[in-house]
């Protein structure tokens, strides 16, 4: 029908409309403004939790005994899980910047030799530092490890270098956030955290308080269009979210001092398309639920599970298979992904690929629920 | 009637909510420039028909017109011309007046917006009221900027669901001489109320109980449809005689009406030889004209229950 295509004034009116109640409701309006801040001070400490299983790539240059011997115990630790045997440090590197590994260890060629004069050989272990909780349990047994991991080999003859200091020398090299600071962590993860509450909750409140408050049967008496009225009440919160994020990324800045070592205007870029899956989610939500309070515990049996599985409350690998599973559903993880790689890692749009494609059938599928069901009527 | 222009041209409409039938098989045809009352007891189905007319539900069943749109599949057209007034208040209460009606007015795409909307405030005396928040008016405000919103874009068709209820007589008559005004320059409306002066302002009537219409045409057709007989008795301890009244053969309604009684039925003769029974010197009784009231009490106490 010719005459009931969208109309861009029709949207434009809905959007003024909504920007000047959002500006009327000064309690909401402050709590946009004000909850990335209050979250920033709340979690500004860390939270600690001890994951094991953490892939591990292992470039080994020496294939002697004890070598071998070497990575069995640390497979044996339970913190290490050997996913990659590799012989370059391009290779090494690359799984390092996609965070495919947490850890790489390097055993160097001259190993069996330096050990069996005893030289305490080095090994080297790259870690991917960007979340300190993850790696700090697994380098705390590294070093209870160095003293006895050979003393099953050393035997006989060998017997002697058992009581040297240790046998075997753990140099540990923390890329990406060599401080473990926490904060490094945490404060990208808000951005993610805050935006989700945010955008979540406000959106399935808007179109549900229209039903509530009766405005929804005149605005559906009026020829605006269902899109219109979705639209209109996105394009608004869009700029609520680009406001939340430059205050978290200033706070980032000139609080935390976190590096900001990637593209800004490529952040601001993803984002677009995590604050819009997160605004999708919203309306579809408050084209489900009957009133403001069924809105709200919807919004927040959302935020909760992303708030705890996305890899910002606890480290991601030491989440059970089941857990990991639900958390790669939820945009939260695949944005902070996004944003730690871009913010600590300086990872580049190719790096990220990964993690925007399941944002963007989210966001598809999120909405298409939503248009759905969404009620023209008053049936 | 053929040579005028139907607005309103619907039959069989039928509307269930569950296995309730709410409106159950309405036929109206409403012409251009006419004032037609919706009457009916509460729940007997008022909203869901007008609702029906502009697309905000589906009907069941039933086909027809509504300003020459298909009812069931041209519901867009049909918006763009039609002014609703919602029963309940259902503009944005932390908008001031000036941007409630300018919001409306962008929507409807109305030209010279600023002027239409100043106009549409200085009509209704809302002007210097123009920045106050929709939500802190009184309710009788709140009706009058509902009724100025709902004009703006200047539909073909007013449905006015209720629009007096709560507001003041000096007001409820300034807007029934507005709608007397737009209707005669050609706009149609459908109203309802359930204020009896406002139905006899009508062109016509329709009565509504339990989803059916029962009755209808203009007011003195409904009165002598009814065939009701009407006494007026006043005089002393009036309480008493309409208890007693009330239990005799003929007399279907005993209504006060301030210092006087209403005695009604539909069987005259009954209803003479009851009030003879209780005739004294000291009571003044007369045969008068039923009113409307009469009329619509007595077709409510008549129609079932309509909540159940
Ligand atoms: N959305 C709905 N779902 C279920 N039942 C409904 C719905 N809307 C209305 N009803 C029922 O339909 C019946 C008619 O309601 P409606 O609002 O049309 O009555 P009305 O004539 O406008 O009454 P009033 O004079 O009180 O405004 C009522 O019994 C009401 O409970
Ligand atoms: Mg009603």
């Amino acid at each position: 029908m010719s005459s009931n295509r969208f109309a861009s004034y029709r949207l434009w009116a809905l959007v003024v409309k909504e920007f000047i109640q959002m500006w009327r409701d000064r309690v909401t309006f402050g709590m946009m403004v004000g909850i990335p801040l209050m979250q920033l001070m709340l979690f500004g400490f860390a939270i600690n939790s001890d994951p094991r299983h953490l892939p591990t790539a292992i470039r080994n240059a020496d294939m002697g005994p004890f070598a071998r011997t070497l990575v069995a115990a640390l497979q044996n630790s339970d913190y290490f899980q050997v996913t990659t045997v590799t012989a370059t440090e391009e290779e090494t590197q690359r799984l390092l910047q996609l965070g495919k590994v947490q850890f790489v260890i390097n055993i160097p060629v001259d190993f069996s030799r330096r050990l069996l004069r005893g030289l305490s050989p080095n090994v080297l272990v790259e870690t991917d530092a960007t979340d300190p909780s993850a790696v700090g349990p697994a380098v705390s047994t590294l070093r209870a490890l160095a003293g006895k991991v050979l003393d099953h080999d050393l035997k006989g003859p060998l017997a002697a270098l058992r009581d040297s200091v240790a046998p075997v020398n753990f140099q540990v090299h923390a890329h990406y956030n060599p401080e473990n600071n926490t904060q490094y962590n945490i404060v990208p993860g808000l951005m993610g955290v805050v935006l989700t509450m945010t955008m979540v909750v406000i959106t399935s409140l808007v179109i549900t308080r229209e039903r509530e408050r009766g405005t929804m049967e005149n605005l559906l008496a009026t020829p605006v269009r269902p899109v219109e009225v979705m639209l209109g009440k996105i394009v608004p919160y869009i700029v609520v979210g680009y406001i939340q994020l430059t205050l978290i990324l200033l706070a980032a800045r000139y609080i935390f001092d976190v590096p900001l070592a990637g593209s800004l205007s490529l952040l601001y870029g993803v984002a677009f398309l995590f604050i819009a899956a997160n605004l999708a989610m919203g309306i579809t939500f408050s084209t489900l639920a009957r009133n403001q309070l069924q809105a709200v515990q919807m919004a927040f049996f959302f935020f909760l599970p992303s708030i705890l599985l996305s890899g910002f409350m606890f480290p991601f690998r030491g989440m059970p298979e089941w857990a990991q599973w639900l958390g790669t559903c939820l945009p939260l993880t695949h944005f902070l992904r996004m944003v730690r790689g871009i913010l600590l890692k300086g990872n580049g749009l190719v790096e990220i690929a990964p993690e925007l494609w399941p944002l963007l059938l989210f966001f598809v599928v999120a909405l298409a629920i939503g248009i759905k069901r969404y009620r023209q009527t008053l049936d | 009637m053929n040579a005028r222009e139907l607005v309103i041209d619907v039959s069989g409409v039928v509307k269930r909510f569950g296995n309730k039938t709410v409106v159950n098989g309405i036929d109206l045809k409403v012409e251009r420039g006419e004032i037609y009352g919706f009457l009916g007891p509460n729940g007997s189905g008022k909203t869901t028909f007008i609702r029906m007319l502009c697309g905000l539900l589906t009907p069941d069943a039933g086909s027809g017109t509504c300003l020459g749109f298909d009812v069931l599949r041209q519901q867009a057209e049909i918006r763009r011309q039609v002014g609703y007034m919602t029963q309940r208040f259902s503009y944005y209460e932390d908008l001031t007046i000036a941007e409630n009606l300018d919001f409306i007015a962008r929507v409807y795409a109305v030209p010279d917006r600023r002027e239409a909307v100043a106009r549409s405030l200085e009509r209704l005396g809302l002007q210097n009221r123009r920045r106050q928040l929709a939500g802190e008016l009184s309710g009788g405000w709140k009706q009058r900027l509902a009724l100025a919103a709902c004009l703006i874009h200047s539909p073909r068709l007013l449905l006015l669901d209720e629009p007096t209820a709560g507001v003041d007589p000096k007001a409820r008559r300034d807007f029934w001489e507005e709608i007397h005004d737009l209707a005669a320059e050609g706009l149609t409306v459908l109203i309802t109320t359930h204020y009896m002066d406002e139905a006899e302002r009508c062109h016509r009537l329709g009565y509504l109980a339990y989803g059916e219409l029962l009755t209808r045409g203009t007011v003195s057709e409904v009165v002598a449809s009814a065939g009701l007989t009407t006494w007026s008795v006043s005089g002393p301890d009036l309480h008493h005689l309409a208890r007693r009244l009330r239990g005799r053969e003929g007399v279907e309604q005993v209504v006060a009406f301030g210092n006087t009684l209403h005695v009604s039925g539909r069987n005259a003769t009954l209803l003479e030889a009851a009030i003879a029974a209780e005739r004294d010197a000291r009571h003044e009784w007369a045969r008068v004209r039923s009113g409307l009231e009469d009329v619509f009490i007595s077709l409510m106490s008549g129609s079932r229950d309509n909540f159940t």
